[in-house]
């Protein structure tokens, strides 16, 4: 794995090239719509299915704000697990208990 | 990747759900048997899931000009095998179809099974192979998690062309392919790249549990 002393280095590697990634669309493709590929696929079925309709459709459609604040909820909640996991983690070794 | 509401005809919701069925019920009870034999693993898995909670919540976006979803599978699939990964991906489904109206209900079966089965198997082998081959971890990891990701958008574009074939099948799952899979290419390997960086946390600082996990001993290289 990656030896204790250059760990802190790496990671922070790491998260550099991930903003590298999630910016790099905007610095080649600045004028794309960046529309969702969900969409996108549902626009591909009603192109080559022309006769078919969706015979479903969701009980709830949030208004396009609370939509937003939902999607940021749900990454929230995931964030807030992994990271008191990692606080809790680093509390125990901490003070110098291991841990099995 | 979430096949929307309503998008794909009954017969082919039904299929989807049937073949999903036995993954998510062999997972509860692989569930189950962790909580009663080793409890110290519970957190480990909140993690996992937590971590497909968090990531497929994310619209990125990709240098093809559109945005797509990470799915967050790889951590899970790697520690806890596809049918626990189909589990937590269920529930992570069902929140986003009922509160987000993004996926569906009709359409979970498909959904649960290119993203919590499917990816996830890609990954699972993927890193049991690499790990046979005497690959690293890291590149192991890497690798599982990037194919967990991506081989659930090509599975999805697979769902959509058996369902809407169209004239020609294979020109359909093509055009599918194109619009999902090669998007979420530069999505994937963010994916693999993050999930590694956590995994190497893990693995530093939970060796004995990981090592459980995977059925490894835990070695001077996973626990250093």
């Amino acid at each position: 794995m990656i030896a204790k002393r250059n760990r802190i280095w790496w990671y922070m590697v790491a998260m550099i090239a991930l903003a590298i990634i999630v910016a790099l669309p905007f610095m080649l493709n600045p004028k794309a719509g960046y529309g969702g590929s969900d969409n996108a696929g549902s626009d591909l079925i009603m192109q080559r299915s022309p006769g078919y309709t969706p015979w479903f459709s969701s009980f709830w459609h949030p208004p396009p704000e609370t939509e937003s604040m939902l999607f940021a909820l749900q990454a929230a909640i995931g964030a807030v697990v992994i990271g008191y996991f990692i606080g809790y983690v680093r509390g125990r070794s901490a003070s110098g208990r291991s841990e099995e | 990747m979430h096949i929307m509401e309503g998008f794909l005809p009954l017969v082919w919701c039904i299929i989807w759900y049937l073949v999903s069925l036995p993954f998510v019920a062999f997972g509860v009870l692989q569930i189950k048997k962790l909580f009663d034999g080793h409890p110290e693993q519970k957190m480990i898995l909140a993690v996992s899931g937590a971590f497909i909670f968090a990531l497929s919540s994310l619209k990125l976006p990709s240098v093809t000009g559109s945005s797509s979803h990470p799915t967050g599978t790889g951590l899970s699939a790697i520690l806890f095998g596809p049918a626990i990964t189909a589990v937590l991906s269920t529930i992570v489904l069902i929140f986003q179809a009922i509160l987000l109206a993004h996926g569906g209900i009709t359409t979970l079966g498909a959904n649960v099974f290119s993203m919590g089965i499917a990816g996830p198997i890609a990954g699972w082998l993927a890193f049991k192979a690499m790990r046979t081959l005497k690959a690293g971890m890291i590149p192991s990891v890497f690798v599982a998690a990037v194919l967990a990701d991506w081989v659930t958008y090509v599975v999805t574009s697979a769902e959509l062309a058996l369902a809407f074939p169209g004239a020609n099948i294979v020109s359909t799952f093509l055009a599918f392919a194109g619009v999902y899979a090669i998007t979420q290419v530069p999505l994937a390997i963010a994916e693999g790249i993050l999930i590694s960086v956590f995994f190497d946390f893990l693995a530093t600082n939970r060796p004995k549990t990981i090592g459980a996990l995977l059925k490894e001993k835990p070695t001077k290289e996973t626990a250093q």
